[in-house]
C-alpha cells in the first residue's frame, strides 16, 4: 500500500509533465525513498496512478541501476567499480569489504544492515578509490578507513 | 592565463548568487537579452565553441537547426546534460558544486537563443551535492528575477526544472536521455528526425553538455575574439582536462584548450608516482583510444587528437602505469560497457558481453590466440554505422588501440597461461 503522502508526492511530479507516465521514474525513486525498495504490488500502484501499463512500468524501473527490485538493507553500500577505481586498488577495497561483512554483491548482511552493490563510475577519479553509503561519498579509500566509515552506520 | 570557467572555484565551497554577481555573473545574461537570439547563436556559432561532452560538435551551428520564427512549435526545450557517466570524467562536478549559477546563467542565454520556456538539467543520482547545490541556485535565480515570468522586463519566460537520474550510462547518449525524460525505458532514438527538430515529447531541443553552457556567459559578455585567443590552437576557449591513475597530483585544471598531453600530465599531474612508468593514457574517458609515450607531445584538441588517432572525448586523462595489467585495464573497461549496454540493437548487446568474456579468459590465463582473431573482428562488427548509438564504437576504440599498442601483452598471457602482473603481485 502506498501512504497517502507517497501518493500526493507523486501526484506532485506527475503535474510538472505533460504526460503523466513522464513522471514514472521521479514516483519510483519517491516509493523506494519511503519503503527502501519497489516492490511489485507498490510498481501495479503506482502504474495504476500514472494510468501505464504494469509491464511497460516494470520495463522502466528493471532498467535503471538504482530503482532497487529486490529489498535492500538499512544501509547500501555503492562500490566504484570504474577503470580509475580498479587501477588504484578497488580489488582490494572490494575484498576487504566481501570479508569484513561476509557478503558479495547483490547481498545483504543478515542483521539487514548493509547491501553491497557496484556502480559505475561515481565521478571521483582523481581521489580513486571511491564509493557511497546511502547518500555520502568517501573517497581515497583504504582497508582501515573502510572500518571507521562503517562504524557510522548503524 | 585566463580561466573564466573555475575563476570563482573555491575547493569545498559554493558561490552563491551575491558573488556569483560580484565577480560579474549575469552581465553575459544582460548582454544577450539586448540583442535578437539569432544574434546569439551566431555569437555562438563564430566563437568556435564545441561540445565539450565528447562529440565535439559546433555549439551554434547545433542551435541553428532549431525553427525559429512564427511558424516554429510555440513549445521548445533546453537541456543541460549533467549526466557525467563517462568512466575517468569528473569535470562537470566541479563546475556543478563550484559555481551552479555559472550553469544556469548559460542555460538561460540557450534558452534565449532558441527560444525554449523550459528547461531541464539531467543530473546523475550519485551528485547528490551537485542535485542539492543546483536546487539552491534555481532558487536563487528565481528570488532574483533571472527566472520565472517576464526575466529582466524582456518579456522572455523561463522555467528550469532539475531532473535526477536513477542511473544508467545510456542516458547520457542525448536521445535516450529524452526517452528518460520521458519516463520511458532510456533507448537511444533513431535519427532522423533530429531532437533540435523533434526532441521531449516531440518538440524542438537542443541537449547540451554542462562545460559547454557555462562557457556562454563569458562568450557573450566578452565576445567572440576575446574567446578564440583564450586556445593555443585555432579551435578557441579553455578546456577541463583531468588527470587520473598513477601520477603524483590527480585532478582537475582549466587550461587554454591544445595544452600538450605531456604538460597536463607532467606539470599540472606533476608526472608519474615514484616507481611508476607511463605505458598510455585514455585521452577523454574511457571510449577514446590510448596514446603512448610518442603522443605525449600532441596537441589536446579536437582536431590533434584525432590526427593522433584519438578522440578528445571529455578531456579527462586515464593513465595505464607499467605495474598496471592492460588486459586487465581492457578488461575493467569492457565490463563497464557490457553491463551499460541498453541492449536495444544485437551487435551491441551480443558483441559486447562476448569481448568482456574473451578479455576475463585472457586475463585469468585461459586465452587461446584465437581469442586474438574474436576480439579484432568485433573492433570492426561493432564500429560506426552498425549500431543504433555510439555506445558500442565507442566500447572498441580502447580495445583496438590496445590490441595495437599492448599486442606483446596480450600474447603474453595467452603462451604463459596466466596473468603476468597478477602473478607478480602474488
Amino acid at each position: 500500500m502506498l501512504s497517502k503522502e507517497e501518493i500526493k508526492l507523486i501526484e506532485k511530479e506527475m503535474a510538472k509533465f505533460p504526460v503523466k507516465s513522464a513522471a514514472s521514474i521521479e514516483s519510483l525513486k519517491i516509493v523506494q525513498d519511503k519503503q527502501r525498495w519497489v516492490s511489485d504490488k507498490a510498481l501495479a500502484e503506482v502504474a495504476r496512478i500514472l494510468e501505464m501499463p504494469v509491464t511497460e512500468l516494470e520495463n522502466v524501473a528493471s532498467f535503471y541501476n538504482l530503482i532497487y527490485r529486490k529489498p535492500v538493507g538499512r544501509h547500501v553500500i555503492h562500490l566504484c567499480e570504474s577503470i580509475s577505481c580498479w587501477v588504484m586498488g578497488l580489488e582490494d577495497i572490494l575484498g576487504y569489504l566481501n570479508k569484513k561483512l561476509g557478503i558479495s554483491y547483490g547481498e545483504t548482511t543478515e542483521d539487514d544492515r548493509f547491501t553491497l552493490l557496484p556502480i559505475q563510475c561515481l565521478g571521483d577519479c582523481d581521489k580513486a578509490p571511491a564509493m557511497m553509503v546511502d547518500n555520502d561519498l568517501y573517497n581515497n579509500l583504504t582497508t582501515e578507513k573502510i572500518d571507521d566509515i562503517l562504524q557510522k552506520y548503524q | 592565463m585566463e580561466t573564466p570557467l573555475t575563476k570563482n572555484i573555491i575547493k569545498g565551497k559554493t558561490i552563491d548568487l551575491k558573488i556569483y554577481e560580484k565577480s560579474g555573473g549575469y552581465q553575459g545574461l544582460r548582454k544577450a537579452m539586448s540583442k535578437n537570439p539569432e544574434d546569439i547563436t551566431s555569437i555562438v556559432k563564430e566563437s568556435g565553441l564545441k561540445g565539450r561532452g565528447g562529440a565535439g560538435f559546433n555549439t551554434g551551428q547545433k542551435w541553428s537547426f532549431v525553427p525559429m520564427g512564427k511558424d516554429a512549435p510555440k513549445e521548445k526545450y533546453l537541456i543541460a546534460n549533467a549526466d557525467e557517466m563517462e568512466p575517468g570524467t569528473f569535470k562537470d562536478r566541479l563546475l556543478l558544486e563550484g559555481d551552479p549559477h555559472q550553469l544556469i546563467e548559460g542555460m538561460i542565454i540557450a534558452s534565449y537563443a532558441i527560444q525554449a520556456s523550459n528547461a531541464f538539467i539531467f543530473m546523475r543520482w550519485t551528485y547528490q551535492n551537485s542535485a542539492d547545490q543546483i536546487r539552491k541556485a534555481i532558487a536563487e535565480a528565481h528570488e532574483a528575477g533571472y527566472l520565472g515570468r517576464n526575466i529582466l522586463n524582456t518579456g522572455f519566460d523561463l522555467d528550469i526544472h532539475l531532473h535526477v537520474s536513477a542511473g544508467r550510462y545510456i542516458c547520457g547518449e542525448e536521445t535516450a536521455l529524452l526517452n528518460a525524460l520521458e519516463g520511458k525505458r532510456a533507448i537511444p532514438r533513431s535519427k532522423p528526425p533530429f531532437p533540435q527538430v523533434s526532441g521531449l515529447f516531440g518538440k524542438p531541443t537542443i541537449v547540451n553538455n554542462v562545460e559547454t553552457l557555462c562557457n556562454l556567459p563569458h562568450i557573450i559578455d566578452k565576445g567572440k575574439e576575446w574567446y578564440k585567443s583564450l586556445s593555443i590552437t585555432d579551435e578557441g576557449g579553455t578546456k577541463l582536462y583531468g588527470v587520473s591513475g598513477r601520477v603524483k597530483k590527480p585532478g582537475c585544471w582549466e587550461l587554454p584548450l591544445g595544452t600538450t598531453m605531456r604538460e597536463i600530465i607532467e606539470e599540472h599531474a606533476g608526472g608519474m608516482l615514484d616507481g611508476y612508468k607511463f605505458r598510455g593514457a585514455l585521452p577523454g574517458g574511457a571510449s577514446t583510444d590510448f596514446l603512448i609515450e610518442e603522443h605525449m607531445d600532441t596537441v589536446m584538441d579536437y582536431s590533434s587528437a584525432m590526427k593522433a588517432g584519438s578522440r578528445l572525448g571529455t578531456g579527462t586523462l586515464v593513465i595505464l602505469d607499467d605495474k598496471t595489467c592492460p588486459v586487465g585495464f581492457v578488461h575493467n573497461l569492457e565490463k563497464f560497457f557490457a553491463h551499460e549496454s541498453c541492449g536495444w540493437c544485437t551487435p551491441c548487446r551480443d558483441g559486447l558481453p562476448w569481448v568482456e568474456k574473451v578479455l576475463n579468459a585472457i586475463e585469468n590465463g585461459e586465452g587461446v590466440e584465437k581469442d586474438m582473431k574474436i576480439l579484432e573482428f568485433h573492433t570492426s562488427y561493432l564500429s560506426p554505422g552498425h549500431t543504433y548509438c555510439a555506445l558500442a564504437p565507442g566500447a572498441m576504440e580502447p580495445l583496438q588501440s590496445a590490441l595495437k599498442y599492448f599486442r606483446e601483452d596480450f600474447m603474453k598471457h595467452i603462451n604463459e597461461k596466466r596473468c603476468p602482473w597478477r602473478n607478480n603481485y602474488a
